[in-house]
C-alpha cells in the first residue's frame, strides 16, 4: 500500500480513535475520560467521511458528540462523587486485559491477510478488497426514501422512534425527583429496606355491604 | 483506497478496548462510555462493509443509523439508572451494587 | 385487501378481539379508574355477545350454504417454523356456533353480577381486566381453527385462573389455591402439549380443517404404525391417533378437573364468587370438554364404537368420567361449605360429560355442557349472593351485640375447614330474607338434579343415560358407565335438595342467619314474599336500604333471573325425537363430525330410569331435610345415617388431597427446599458439601479406629479440600455484574475460538 493522502488520513484518524479510546478506559479522571471519548468519536466520524458516508459522519457528530457525550458529561457533573477519583480498575482487570488482547489478536488474525502471509493456510478471510465500486450519486436520496418506504425500512424506523420515545419517557420518569406523597406510598424496592407487606382488604370488607 | 481489512482491524481494536473498559472499570459512567466505544466499533464495521461490498444498497447505512438510535436510548436510560442508584446509594461504583446475589 | 368484517367469515375475529382489547386497555390505561374500567369490560363483552348472536344468525339462517357442509372462517399467516407456515385462523362450525350461544352470554351475565359483587373492592379494575382476559381466552379457544391457537387460549385461561383464584392474595389459602390450580392443570397441559407436538409431527399440520374434516388424514393417523410411530406407541402397538388421543385426554383431565387431577377445583372456591362461576360454568372446565368434543373424530379414529369397539382414549374417558361422576357426587353429599358442594357437583357433572364422550355420545356431552354451564353459573352466583348476605348478617349480628365465638382462619388449607359464611349448617330460613335468590337457586338446583320434563338438566342427563343404556345392551363397558352415572345422578338429586333445604328452610340457626341478607335492598321482594302464604311465618323486620346497595342487589339479581330462565328453557332444543318429531340439537350438531351420529330409536326405559332417580333423589332429600328443616344443634341426618366415621371421611374428601399433600407435595417440597434451593444457594453448596465432608469425616473416624496414622491425612484432607472448593466456588455468585460479564465473555470467546478452529 503506497502512502497516499487517503491512507495517511486513515492512519491519522485510526490512531486518534484508538489512542483516545485507550485513554477513555485508562484515565483516572472521569471528566477527562469523557473528553477523550468525544475525541475518539470524532476520529470515528473521520473514518466515516473516508468511507464516503458523510451522512453517517454527520449523525456521529450531532448525535454522539453533540448529544450522548454531552449527556454523559452532565451526568458526571450531576453526581459529585463520580468525580472523586476512586480506584480506576477492579480486581479482575488483568484477566479482562488478557481476554481483550486475545480477542483482538483473534479478530485480527481472521480479518487481516497476515496469517496468509506467514503461511498458515485457510485461516484468513478474504477482505483484501481495496478498489470498491463507486458510491451511487443518489445515496442520500435513497437513504431518505428507504426509511419512509413501507416495503423497506419504514417499520424498523417507526419502531426505533417508539423505542426512543419510550427511553425518553423512561429516563424522565426514573430521574424525576420523587413526589413526596407518592414516594411514601410506593417505595422503590430495596431489599435492604424492610419489605413493606401490602395489606389488601379482607374478604368481608371486599364483598360486604 | 485502503483495503477493507484495515477498517476491520481498527473496528476490532476499538471493540476490544471497549470490552476491556466494560470489564475492568469500576465506575458505572465509565462502563457506559466503554459501551459507546463498542457500539462505534460496530458502526465502523457496518459502514465499511457497506462501502466495500454493497455500495449500491443502502442497508448498511440504515443499520448504522439504527445503532445510533439504540445507543441514544441506551445512554439515556443507563444514565437515568445510574443517577437513581446514586441518589439512593450515594455510589456509582458497580461493585457496591451487588444485591443480586446468592 | 377488501375485507367485510361483518361477514360470517371475519366476524369471529371481532368476537374474540373485544375482550382481549378491553384487557389491554384496562391494564395499560384505565386501571386507576374503577368506573371506566368496568364500563370498558362490560361493553367489550356485550359487543362480543351481540356479535356472536349476529354470527350465529349469519351462519345458521342467512347463508345459502348449509352450516356443517361448509366451515366458515378465515386464516392469516402467523409465523414460519422451518418449512411450515403456521396459520392463525378462526372457524365456525355447528359445535362452535352452539358454544357461541353460551360462552359470551354466560360471561356477560357474570360480568354484570360482578359489578354488584365486587363493589367496594379496591382492586376492582384489576378484577375486570382479568375476567376480560379470561373471557377473551375462552373465545379464542372456542373459535380457534387450529390446535396451536386453541392451546394458547387454553394456557392463557390457566394463567387467568391462577390470577383470579388468588385474587385476594393476602389470604394465604387463596394464593395457595391459585398455585394449586396452576400446578395441577400444568400436569395435564404438559402432556397435552406433547400430544400436540406429536400430532404435528404425524399430521404435518395442526389445523382442524386439515385433520378433523379430512377422512384420509384420520385414517392415515389411525392406521399408521411402525417407524413413524414413537417408542411407546410401537411397544404397545398403538397407532399415532391412539397415543395422541390419550395425551389430549390427559390434558382434558387436568383442565376439566377429573380424577385424579380434580383436587384444585374445590380449592378454587377461594377466589371471588364470580370467578368460581366463570371457571365452573363458562370457561375453564368447559374448555377441557369442548376440546375433547372438538377432537372427537381423532380420538375415535379407526374404531367403530357403535359396535362396542372403543379406542384407548375412549376407554380412559369412560372409566375416568364414571369414577369421577360417582366419587364427586358422593363427596358432595358430605360437604358443608355451600361453594364446595357446588364444586364437587361440577366435577361430578363434568364426569357425566366425559363418561358420555367415552361411550361416544358426544352430542349428549355437548348438550349437557351448555345446560350445565347455565345452571351452574346460576347456582354459583346464587351461592355468592347467599354468602354475601350471610356476611352482612354477621356484620349486623355484631352490631346487635350477639357475638359468636371468634373464628380464626386457619393457616393454609385445612381439609375440613369451612369458612363461616359458607357453612350451610349455620344458615337456615334464608328464604325469607333473600327470596329472589332462594327461588332462582331452587330452579338451578332442580335443573342440576334433573327434575323431569321442565328443567334443562333433565333432558341432557337423560340423553347421556339413554346413550349409555343403548350401548349397555351389547357391551359391558357402557353398562359400567350406565350404573355409575345412574347412582351419581341419584346422589346429585339428593345433595341438591340437601343444599337448598339446609340453606333456605326452617329457622335461622345462627345470629348471622338471623340478620342475614339484605343490606342489599331486596325490600320490595322481601315485602312481596312476606305477603305470600309461605312468608307469613317470618316475623323479622325489613331493613331500610340505600340506593347503592339497591343497585348492587339489582346487578346481582338480574343475572340470576335470566339464568334461571335459561336453566329451564335451554333444554328444549335437545328434546328427544319422540316428542316433536325431531331432535333439533342433534340435527344441528351432527354435521360437525364426518360421520353422522347414530340416532337411537326412542326407548322409554332410560327416560323412566332418569325420572325415577331424579325424583327419588329429590324425594329422599326432601324427606330428610325439607320435611323437618334442621333445627339448631341438631346433627345432620346424613351424618346420623352414615355414622361419624364415614361422614368424617366424606368431609375430608376421602383424604385424597391429604394423600397428595403427604406423599407428593411434601416430598416435592422437601426436595425443593432441601436439595434444589440449597444446592444453588450459598448456604447450600456449603451445606451439601458439608454433608459430604461430614460423611468423609465420619468415614475417616471409622478408619481412624483401625488405622490412625494412615487414614488421618485423607480424612482431614478431603473435607478440607471440599470446603475450600465450596468456599471458592461460591464466589461465582458474587452479585457483581462485571464478573458475570467476564464469565460470559470467556465462554463466548471459548465458543468462538472453537468455532474458528473448526471452520478453518
Amino acid at each position: 500500500m503506497e502512502i497516499t493522502f487517503q491512507s495517511l488520513t486513515f492512519l491519522i484518524f485510526s490512531v486518534v480513535t484508538l489512542g483516545a479510546a485507550l485513554m477513555v478506559v485508562t484515565t483516572r479522571n472521569l471528566f477527562h475520560a469523557a473528553l477523550y471519548l468525544m475525541l475518539s468519536l470524532f476520529g470515528v466520524a473521520g473514518l466515516f467521511i473516508l468511507l464516503s458516508a458523510p451522512l453517517i459522519a454527520g449523525f456521529q457528530v450531532v448525535v454522539y458528540i453533540g448529544a450522548i457525550a454531552i449527556l454523559i458529561i452532565f451526568a458526571i457533573m450531576l453526581t459529585p462523587q463520580v468525580m472523586q477519583v476512586v480506584g480506576v480498575r477492579n480486581n479482575q482487570w488483568m484477566l479482562s486485559l488478557g481476554l481483550a488482547v486475545f480477542f483482538f489478536l483473534m479478530l485480527v488474525s481472521v480479518v487481516s491477510p497476515f496469517m496468509d502471509e506467514v503461511g498458515v493456510e485457510d485461516w484468513s478471510t478474504d477482505f483484501k478488497e481495496d478498489n470498491p465500486a463507486a458510491v451511487p450519486d443518489d445515496t442520500l436520496v435513497d437513504f431518505g426514501q428507504s426509511i419512509v418506504d413501507s416495503q423497506r425500512y419504514l417499520l424498523p424506523f417507526e419502531i426505533a422512534s417508539i423505542l426512543l420515545m419510550a427511553a425518553l419517557i423512561g429516563a424522565v420518569l426514573l430521574v424525576s425527583p420523587p413526589n413526596k406523597a407518592k414516594a411514601k406510598r410506593q417505595p422503590i424496592y430495596d431489599a435492604r429496606d424492610e419489605m413493606e407487606v401490602q395489606q389488601g382488604p379482607s374478604e368481608q370488607s371486599a364483598a360486604g355491604d | 483506497m485502503v483495503p477493507l481489512w484495515m477498517y476491520l482491524v481498527v473496528a476490532a481494536g476499538l471493540f476490544c478496548i471497549g470490552m476491556y473498559g466494560v470489564l475492568s472499570r469500576r465506575n458505572a459512567v465509565a462502563i457506559l462510555m466503554s459501551i459507546e466505544l463498542m457500539l462505534n466499533a460496530v458502526n465502523i464495521n457496518l459502514v465499511a462493509f457497506w462501502r466495500y461490498l454493497t455500495p449500491e444498497r443502502i442497508g448498511g447505512q440504515v443499520f448504522a443509523a439504527f445503532v445510533f438510535v439504540v445507543a441514544a436510548a441506551e445512554t439515556a436510560v443507563g444514565l437515568a439508572l445510574i443517577l437513581m442508584i446514586y441518589r439512593r446509594r450515594q455510589t456509582v461504583v458497580v461493585e457496591d451494587v451487588d444485591l443480586l446475589k446468592w | 385487501m377488501d375485507i367485510n368484517w361483518f361477514s360470517a367469515d371475519y366476524l369471529p375475529w371481532l368476537i374474540l378481539f373485544f375482550p382481549l382489547l378491553s384487557f389491554l386497555m384496562i391494564v395499560l390505561f384505565t386501571a386507576r379508574n374503577r368506573i371506566v374500567s368496568q364500563t370498558i369490560a362490560l361493553s367489550a363483552i356485550s359487543l362480543s355477545w351481540v356479535l356472536s348472536l349476529v354470527e350465529f344468525y349469519r351462519v345458521v339462517w342467512e347463508k345459502d350454504v348449509e352450516l356443517g357442509k361448509e366451515v366458515f372462517g378465515s386464516q392469516v399467516d402467523w409465523f414460519e417454523a422451518g418449512t411450515h407456515t403456521f396459520k392463525m385462523g378462526v372457524m365456525v362450525d355447528p359445535l362452535t356456533a352452539y358454544m357461541l350461544l353460551m360462552v359470551p352470554l354466560a360471561c356477560l351475565l357474570i360480568f354484570i353480577y360482578s359489578l354488584g359483587y365486587m363493589r367496594g373492592d379496591p382492586h376492582n379494575s384489576r378484577f375486570f381486566a382479568y375476567i376480560s382476559l379470561f373471557a377473551g381466552a375462552m373465545l379464542t379457544l372456542v373459535l380457534a381453527d387450529n390446535m396451536l391457537m386453541l392451546f394458547i387460549g387454553w394456557e392463557v385461561m390457566g394463567l387467568c385462573s391462577y390470577l383470579l383464584i388468588g385474587f385476594w392474595f393476602h389470604k394465604k389459602s387463596a394464593y395457595q389455591a391459585g398455585v394449586k390450580a396452576f400446578m395441577t392443570t400444568r400436569v395435564g397441559d404438559v402432556l397435552m402439549l406433547v400430544g400436540i407436538g406429536y400430532l404435528f409431527v404425524q399430521a404435518g399440520t395442526l389445523g382442524f380443517r386439515e385433520i378433523l374434516y379430512n377422512e384420509d388424514m384420520l385414517s392415515k393417523l389411525a392406521g399408521q404404525t411402525g417407524i413413524h410411530s414413537v417408542l411407546l406407541g410401537d411397544a404397545l402397538g398403538w397407532s399415532p391417533a391412539t397415543l395422541i388421543g390419550i395425551l389430549l385426554v390427559i390434558g382434558m383431565i387436568g383442565k376439566s378437573s377429573q380424577f385424579p387431577l380434580h383436587g384444585w377445583l374445590p380449592d378454587a372456591m377461594e377466589g371471588p364468587t364470580p370467578v368460581s362461576a366463570m371457571i365452573h360454568a363458562a370457561t375453564m372446565v368447559s374448555a377441557g370438554v369442548y376440546m375433547v368434543v372438538r377432537m372427537f373424530p381423532l380420538l375415535s379414529a379407526g374404531v367403530n364404537f357403535h359396535n362396542g369397539d372403543y379406542s384407548a382414549a375412549m376407554w380412559i374417558m369412560g372409566s375416568v368420567g364414571s369414577v369421577t361422576a360417582l366419587g364427586a357426587a358422593i363427596l358432595a353429599v358430605g360437604q358443608n361449605d355451600i361453594k364446595r358442594i357446588l364444586a364437587y357437583s361440577t366435577i361430578s357433572q363434568l364426569g357425566f360429560m366425559v363418561a358420555a364422550l367415552g361411550i361416544g355420545a358426544w352430542v349428549a356431552a355437548a348438550f349437557h355442557l351448555i345446560n350445565h354451564a347455565f345452571f351452574k353459573a346460576l347456582l354459583f352466583m346464587a351461592s355468592g349472593s347467599v354468602i354475601h348476605s350471610m356476611e352482612h348478617g354477621e356484620h349486623h349480628a355484631h352490631e346487635h351485640g350477639q357475638h359468636e365465638e371468634p373464628h380464626d382462619e386457619p393457616d393454609g388449607l385445612v381439609m375440613d375447614y369451612v369458612a363461616p359464611p359458607n357453612d350451610i349448617t349455620r344458615m337456615g330460613g334464608l328464604i325469607h330474607r333473600i327470596p329472589v335468590t332462594a327461588i332462582t337457586m331452587l330452579i338451578g338446583s332442580l335443573s342440576l338434579a334433573g327434575l323431569p320434563f321442565i328443567t334443562a338438566g333433565f333432558w341432557s342427563k337423560d340423553e347421556i343415560i339413554a346413550d349409555a343404556y343403548h350401548g349397555a345392551a351389547s357391551d359391558p363397558f357402557p353398562l359400567f358407565v350406565l350404573l355409575a352415572l345412574v347412582i351419581a345422578a341419584f346422589l346429585t338429586a339428593f345433595y341438591s335438595m340437601r343444599m337448598w333445604c339446609m340453606t333456605f328452610l326452617g329457622q335461622p340457626r345462627t345470629p348471622a342467619a338471623e340478620y342475614a341478607g339484605i343490606g342489599t335492598g331486596r325490600n320490595r321482594w322481601v315485602k312481596w314474599w312476606n305477603g305470600t302464604r309461605w312468608g307469613k311465618q317470618d316475623p323479622r323486620e325489613v331493613e331500610e336500604t340505600d340506593r347503592v346497595s339497591r343497585l348492587s342487589a339489582f346487578q346481582m339479581e338480574l343475572p340470576l333471573v335470566i339464568l334461571a330462565f335459561l336453566a329451564i328453557f335451554a333444554g328444549f332444543i335437545g328434546l328427544p325425537e319422540a316428542f316433536f318429531g325431531a331432535n333439533p340439537l342433534h340435527d344441528f350438531l351432527a354435521p360437525t363430525l364426518l360421520e353422522e351420529p347414530e340416532v337411537f330409536d326412542f326407548n322409554f326405559m332410560p327416560m323412566l330410569i332418569s325420572m325415577l332417580i331424579a325424583l327419588g333423589g329429590l324425594g329422599v332429600g326432601w324427606w330428610l331435610y325439607g320435611r323437618e328443616p334442621l333445627a339448631i344443634g341438631e346433627s345432620d341426618p346424613s351424618e346420623r345415617a352414615l355414622g361419624p366415621g364415614i361422614w368424617k371421611t366424606l368431609q375430608n374428601r376421602f383424604y385424597i388431597d391429604y394423600a397428595y399433600r403427604k406423599y407428593i407435595i411434601q416430598p416435592a417440597e422437601w426436595f425443593a427446599v432441601n436439595i434444589v434451593i440449597q444446592a444453588i444457594d450459598k448456604e447450600t453448596i456449603d451445606g451439601v458439601l458439608e454433608t459430604i465432608a461430614e460423611l468423609f469425616t465420619t468415614l475417616g473416624e471409622t478408619f481412624k479406629r483401625f488405622n490412625r496414622v494412615v487414614i488421618d491425612g485423607v480424612g482431614d484432607g478431603i473435607p478440607e479440600a471440599i470446603f475450600g472448593f465450596a468456599r471458592w466456588f461460591r464466589q461465582v455468585q458474587s452479585g457483581r455484574i462485571q464478573q458475570y460479564l467476564l464469565i460470559v465473555t470467556l465462554a463466548l470467546l471459548a465458543i468462538g475460538t472453537l468455532f474458528i478452529l473448526q471452520l478453518r
